[in-house]
């Protein structure tokens, strides 16, 4: 299986990293070989961040080369130029304007719903999306976060 | 709760996570260090599993606790970022001579890219000047083996021993497949040996020599025993690196034959030369300095590598390996400019800076979140160069300068960097005092914020949050002969501490400035660490 390269751009506090982790614990919960890359620090204070998931049989670079990326999900419009040029031709390119944020819980949960429209992109079965979720939120996010993740998929 | 359950089969962590869970399964009794991206993780995690771990004042405070517990017969680790150790090095260059008893393990991470550090240097250099072996790691399974590795090593060897990490290992998460065994505990006991550890001329001078002729018998060890893996593939092409550049070059050049080096000081040159020998073309691939290339050709192997000017900053990756290859000097392709970080809403450093921006002060800076003001709107910090170094800087300044500049000169400095290195400016400032005085402001946000939100000497909490002695910054300022000692509130009374400035700059006289007022990511937690400290000495009173 050729490895499956999302990657995640937005600004620090926008739940980067958090989306991220959930995609990397689902694959690697189905037994693919992952790899996360991300950078801490300054990028923290407000400026922009970007996390890199890759998964397939075997992996080798925790960093997607310029051009690879198969998904982009970007969480702040302004961020979509500075990350274009990962995308790979024909990539697919998710971005705020997929969700119906009038609709989310809260918009702080818009990275679980761009998680919910990522998620239509697989065949992974929504109740393993649902265990990550689960696993690297606390209980208090975990109702509002089924409502967003459910909200991204168009199915609520 | 530990980010990662500790008794898991298999796992997908972080470099530093892999790091701190090898130390609870290599049974480290001490592990000391001061917070740096990308280091910070490792200390913390190694505590939520139940490792007993402490910050230190600073990373040379840290090394000679770790080198002290080694000294006893026991298992330490200190760890720092690569700039952490200029400031321990001083330990580390005897340390070698003296040699440990136990084992003992320098994690020291490297920042490629300069993702957050002040300059890009490469610990490499180090290991080498100070004749310390050293291990590098390319993933976490890597960190979590070769741990255990540099323990068996220091132990066998009685030397400590660098794992040097980079951003990416410390940072990128993969899987880890954890030891069924676990190393057993070491005793500690004091055997008296003078000449080993008491390092003047006379006891030194052998030490130096037993030091060199140590390094022939590791070198001979890490080319039968070491962890370096050749894998041949094409015998047209052969690349030699180590870290996190070989899983770059696995995919750039999936049909190149690889060595890995997992030891790179001492190298293993025996090794090195017979891979040479198998292929026809031979490159380095490596981050930052032409450290192995450089070290290979003064051994006699003629090999190629990357191109300098260009490629010797910043992160290697997939493209800029082929581009090597292909022997492409061009320049990278200029990427578009993300969002520069800056100070956070309703952070009080804002406070503090519109003051000096306002009052036109010339600010001696210094490393921490507020570093940020150096950037617009603020713009209104005027240098920083290393940690501590605002204070002295600053005295320097004040020593030259015309009297009307020099009348505007302030050193600002946050707590947890006055800790670590500003206490001696003090010091200074009072032994040698400038004609026009000086003014110190302490940033205090009651936290190490930059790197996360870490326990310091001045939050009066340890590295797990629990209550300890905490440091009174105008006690150790009147200590040290600092007349004027101002606390004020930057964001509740904000003309307070303008006029406070202004007082203390009309003055020729010596003021420290304590502008307290906690973090704003970190308030949340302070309120309930201290809530939690409260209640438990609420309840041990009442036993």
């Amino acid at each position: 299986m050729k490895t499956v390269n999302v990657k995640f751009a937005g600004l620090g506090g926008t739940g980067v990293l958090k989306a991220s982790d959930v995609l990397a614990e689902l694959t690697f919960e189905l037994g693919y070989d992952v790899k996360k890359a991300e950078v801490h620090g300054m990028s923290q204070r407000g400026g922009s961040i970007a996390s890199d998931v890759r998964f397939g049989e075997s992996v080798d670079s925790p960093m997607i080369p310029d051009g690879e990326s198969d998904y982009l999900v970007v969480f702040a419009k302004d961020q979509i130029p500075v990350n274009e040029a990962y995308l790979k031709k024909g990539g697919i390119l998710l971005t705020p304007k997929d969700i119906d944020i009038s609709k989310l819980p809260s918009e702080k949960t818009l990275n679980v719903a761009m998680l919910g429209k990522l998620s239509t992109y697989f065949d992974f079965p929504v109740v393993q999306w649902q265990t990550a979720l689960k696993k690297l939120f606390a209980e208090k996010f975990h109702e509002g976060n089924e409502k967003a993740f459910f909200i991204g998929r168009g199915e609520k | 709760m530990p980010a990662f359950n500790p008794n898991a089969q298999r796992m997908l962590i972080s470099g530093n996570e892999a790091l701190a869970l090898s130390m609870l399964h290599c049974n480290v009794q001490v592990a000391a260090g001061y917070p740096g991206t990308p280091s910070s993780e490792i200390l913390e995690n190694y505590s939520e599993i139940g490792g007993f771990a402490q910050w230190c004042p600073n990373e040379k405070v840290a090394a000679e606790v770790a080198l002290g517990a080694a000294f006893g017969h026991a298992r330490s680790v200190v760890t720092m970022k690569h700039v952490g150790l200029n400031v321990a090095s001083d330990t580390l260059y005897t340390a070698t001579y003296t040699g440990v008893q136990g084992g003992m393990v320098w994690i020291v991470a490297d920042d490629p890219g300069q993702g957050s550090s002040q300059n890009e240097q490469d610990t490499r250099n180090h290991a080498k000047a100070s004749v310390c072996p050293m291990f590098e790691p390319s993933n976490s399974q890597d960190a979590y083996d070769m741990l255990r590795l540099a323990f068996k090593t220091s132990e066998r060897f009685n030397i400590p021993v660098i794992l040097r990490m980079t951003t990416r290992v410390d940072h990128s998460k993969s899987i880890v497949i954890p030891a069924q065994d676990r190393l057993d505990a070491l005793v500690p006991d004091f055997v008296r040996d003078i000449p080993a550890r008491v390092m003047v001329p006379g006891y030194a001078k052998p030490a130096g020599r037993r030091l060199r002729a140590k390094m022939e018998t590791l070198e001979k060890w890490n080319v039968e025993e070491g962890p370096n893996v050749i894998e041949m593939r094409s015998p047209d092409l052969g690349i030699i690196t180590a870290g996190i550049c070989y899983h770059h070059v696995r995919e750039a050049s999936p049909e190149a034959s690889t060595l890995k080096l997992g030891m790179t000081y001492p190298l293993p040159m025996e090794t090195i030369r017979k891979f040479a020998g198998s292929v026809k073309r031979l490159v380095v691939i490596e981050e930052n300095d032409p450290w192995l290339a450089e070290n290979l050709r003064a051994a006699g192997i003629p090999v190629e590598s990357k191109y300098d000017p260009i490629f010797r900053f910043g992160e290697m990756d997939v493209n800029r390996i082929k581009r090597i290859l292909a022997g492409d000097k061009s320049p990278d392709p200029v990427p578009v400019k993300g969002k520069a970080p800056a100070l956070c809403e309703g952070c009080p450093h804002r406070s503090s800076f519109a003051v000096l921006k306002e009052l036109d002060c010339i600010v001696s800076g210094d490393i921490g979140c507020y570093t940020l003001a150096a950037l617009p709107p603020f713009s209104s910090m005027d240098m920083m160069v290393d940690m501590g170094a605002a204070i002295g800087m600053g005295i320097g300044l004040r020593q030259v300068l015309p009297r009307e500049q020099a009348k505007r000169v302030v050193s600002v400095i946050g707590d947890s960097t006055f800790v670590h290195s500003g206490i001696t400016g003090l010091v200074q400032m009072a032994y040698n005092k400038p004609e026009t005085g000086h003014v110190v402001i302490i940033l205090d946000n009651s936290i190490t914020a930059m790197t996360g939100q870490q326990e310091h000497p001045g939050t009066g909490r340890k590295l797990d949050h629990s209550p300890t002695y905490k440091l009174d910054y105008g006690e150790i300022a009147k200590a040290c002969g600092i007349p004027n000692v101002v606390v004020v509130n930057p964001v509740k009374d904000t003309d307070g501490l303008k006029k406070a400035v202004q007082e203390a700059l009309a003055k020729d006289e010596l003021t420290l400035i304590i502008a307290k007022s906690p973090c704003i990511l970190a308030l949340k937690s302070i309120l309930a660490w201290e809530k939690a400290n409260k209640e438990m000495l609420e309840k041990e009173t009442q036993k």
